[in-house]
């Protein structure tokens, strides 16, 4: 297990490297990054100071050690509109997304989970219906016109839900409606397809002539083998729910990282911005390698063959 | 998507209230299918036998129509329109949709300057196609060298393409594109650079695998036997055969670019005003949804409206172009539901 471990970080580590070091390189690609910082209508004095203090006139070289020390340290400098430390608003902002993404992805596994095995076990039924139509949905349906039909029928026209920022029960629905649809839909697919041939099996022919009934043969025999290739597709889907979570943060007023990510766009404050896309990319690499150690504790075969 | 929605979002250039959009519509659908079909130009002579398949089909056949309007009213429609996009219209400010006593331009509403949404909606397809199309065709180009080259020779070209592939993939794409159009304005072309750079991967998997596979054959060891160059057999022998594979890729793909090009444009790092997208429509109008919900729920439909096409035409093109499943579309399509569900149960 240590060695499996060890050796999913090494190639993970490799594309957590590349946004570290891309984002130094773009940032001096457009020549001087002390327009990146500084706001757009700063004077020379104040961009020579700038550049001075940060050691930009130093060779590029020393610069990037700079930054790497900078990274590990988590800073980033400050933010251009609040003189806040960047990396403590970042962190600050993570727990906000991390909710909104841990329960759209619970509602959606299990979901997904029971529907796609009801499908599975009965062709053409109600069940199989909606497993094509919500994947139909999650891929041609742009998430933030879903959130505005959500908020135009629910909130503005029936009046039931809050559009945003009250607090309260309520302002979770429509947010966690609109993400789950895509992570869903595509789900389902793929449980739905890794039922029908654990179904087929030899294994489950024999748990049914040895009598067990219907329940306990998709609880017990078929999910746990159709549980591994959904789990890829979870992972990947989880890794997606940032695009979504940015679209969905934005139009609800989420104060995640998705919405500190665009305040900090429209504002022109970059150390923010850098903060928030490279705490996301350690998000990222850190769930790719969970979903790995899930993946072995559901699968021997994997942790054997990571031994040899 | 019902046939109502279909006509309402087909008729901002074709509208039949429009007496110029009538002879103009008979040439261009000559000149249409070309765009359409070009795809299917690949098979040669098996194209009538395409058409007529694709014909039988109602379902892909309103879906390769609806593609066809929307290309057409990319092309024609910002001409049919003229200034009735930018044309303000004090009298008219937030008109509702449907209501004829306005004329036809404003049979979809107006929004909160006047300016008639069908004539917008008009335009912005011109935007919307002009980014995505570029966009499915430099990613598709790029991939599938890039793949089929990296699949024919193996070794250590195929593992560093592969690790390239991983690399972009591992991020979320809109994660690439707010950096980069960060830094970079956020233009139309910086958009299909992004789009097109997030979606290589795709096209160098797939090619990747089919070309490894092919290269095994017996018919490229044949031709490498005569010495044909590696160029040669990748360009004569093994583009053809992964060709429909990639196509089908492509089309899902189309769907892919749109979104994300909607998103981006609606958060505001995407098309800029006073450009207009369908994205940005939508965000553009998601003030205004208290008092006139047409101004955002429209242009959302027409998106939603065109990637199911897309997504519909795929499918039907990943039957199509299979030999061994494609006797399935010569069925009506009520039997070929239960030939399908047959054919998954004999599988089992």
């Amino acid at each position: 297990m240590i060695t499996f471990l060890r050796r999913r970080t090494l190639s993970s580590v490799i594309p957590l490297a590349v946004v570290v070091l891309g984002v130094f390189c773009l940032a001096r690609l457009t020549g001087n990054p002390a327009s990146l910082y500084l706001p757009l209508n700063a004077t020379e004095q104040m961009r020579q100071d700038f550049a001075e203090r940060n050691g930009l006139d130093q060779p590029v070289l020393s610069q990037m050690a700079d930054y790497l020390g900078g990274v590990l340290r988590l800073d980033f400098g400050e933010s251009l509109r609040t003189g806040q430390s960047a990396g403590r608003m970042a962190l600050d902002a993570f727990p906000a997304t991390l909710q909104l993404a841990g329960f759209t992805m619970l509602i959606a596994v299990l979901g997904a989970a029971v529907v796609g095995s009801w499908a599975a076990f009965k062709p053409n039924g109600l069940a199989d219906r909606v497993c094509s139509t919500m994947s139909m949905i999650a891929a041609s349906v742009p998430d933030f016109w879903f959130a505005i039909v959500g908020i135009w029928i629910f909130a503005v026209t029936l009046g039931w839900l809050p559009t945003s920022g009250v607090t309260g029960h309520g302002i979770w629905i429509l947010p966690i409606a609109t993400l789950v649809v895509r992570p869903f839909g595509v789900l389902v697919q793929v449980v739905r397809g890794a039922m029908v041939s654990a179904l087929s099996s030899p294994y489950v022919k024999l748990a049914r002539s040895k009598g067990a009934d219907d329940y306990r043969i998709v609880t017990h025999h078929a999910l746990r083998n159709a549980a591994a290739p959904a789990l890829t597709v979870a992972g990947d889907l989880t890794v997606g729910l940032v695009n979504g979570a940015v679209v969905v943060e934005t139009i609800f007023g989420w104060p995640g990282i998705g919405k500190l990510m665009i305040d900090s766009i429209l504002q022109r404050d970059f150390a923010v911005l850098q903060a928030a896309v490279l705490v996301t990319a350690v998000a990222i690499f850190v769930l790719n390698i969970l979903i790995d150690v899930c993946y072995a504790l559901l699968d021997a075969r994997v942790r054997q063959a990571a031994k040899t | 998507m019902s046939p109502m929605a279909h006509d309402r979002q087909g008729a901002p250039p074709a509208g039949e209230p429009a007496p110029e959009a009538i002879p103009e519509q008979s040439p261009a659908a000559d000149a249409g299918p070309e765009r359409e079909a070009a795809p299917r130009q690949a098979h040669g002579a098996a194209r009538t036998g395409m058409w007529r398949l694709l014909l039988r089909d109602r379902v892909a056949t309103l879906a390769a129509c609806t593609l066809l309007l929307v290309a057409l009213t990319a092309l024609l429609g910002p001409l049919l329109v003229g200034d009735l996009a930018t044309k303000q219209n004090l009298d008219a400010v937030n008109t509702a949709p449907f209501q004829s006593d306005e004329g036809w331009a404003y049979i979809l509403g107006s929004d909160s300057l006047g300016r008639s949404m069908l004539a917008r909606l008009a335009v912005a397809t011109r935007t919307t196609v002009s980014v995505a199309v570029p966009a499915v065709l430099v990613s598709l180009l790029i991939g599938s060298v890039w793949g089929m080259w990296a699949g024919y020779h193996r070794g250590w070209r195929e593992t560093l393409s592969m690790r390239t592939a991983d690399v972009i993939l591992s991020f979320p794409s809109l994660l690439l594109a707010v950096v980069v159009l960060y830094v970079f304005s956020p233009s139309a072309a910086n958009i299909v650079a992004i789009l097109a750079i997030a979606r290589i991967p795709i096209y160098l998997r797939t090619a990747r695998a089919e070309s490894a596979e092919l290269q095994s054959r017996l018919f490229v060891d044949a031709a490498r036997t005569f010495g044909t160059r590696s160029g040669a057999v990748i360009r004569r022998h093994v583009l053809p055969t992964v060709l429909p594979t990639l196509l089908t890729v492509a089309t899902a793909d189309f769907c892919f670019v749109m979104l994300s090009e909607s998103s981006l444009s609606f958060l505001g790092i995407g098309i800029q005003p006073p450009d207009i997208s369908w994205g940005l429509m939508t965000a553009q109008g998601r003030q205004y949804l208290q008092t006139s919900w047409w101004m955002s729920i429209f242009p959302g439909l027409a998106i939603v409206i065109t990637t199911v096409s897309a997504s519909v035409l795929a499918a039907w093109f990943r039957i199509a172009t299979d030999p061994a499943q494609r006797w399935r579309l010569s069925l009506p399509r009520r039997q070929r539901r239960s030939v399908r569900r047959a054919g998954q149960e004999v599988a089992r």
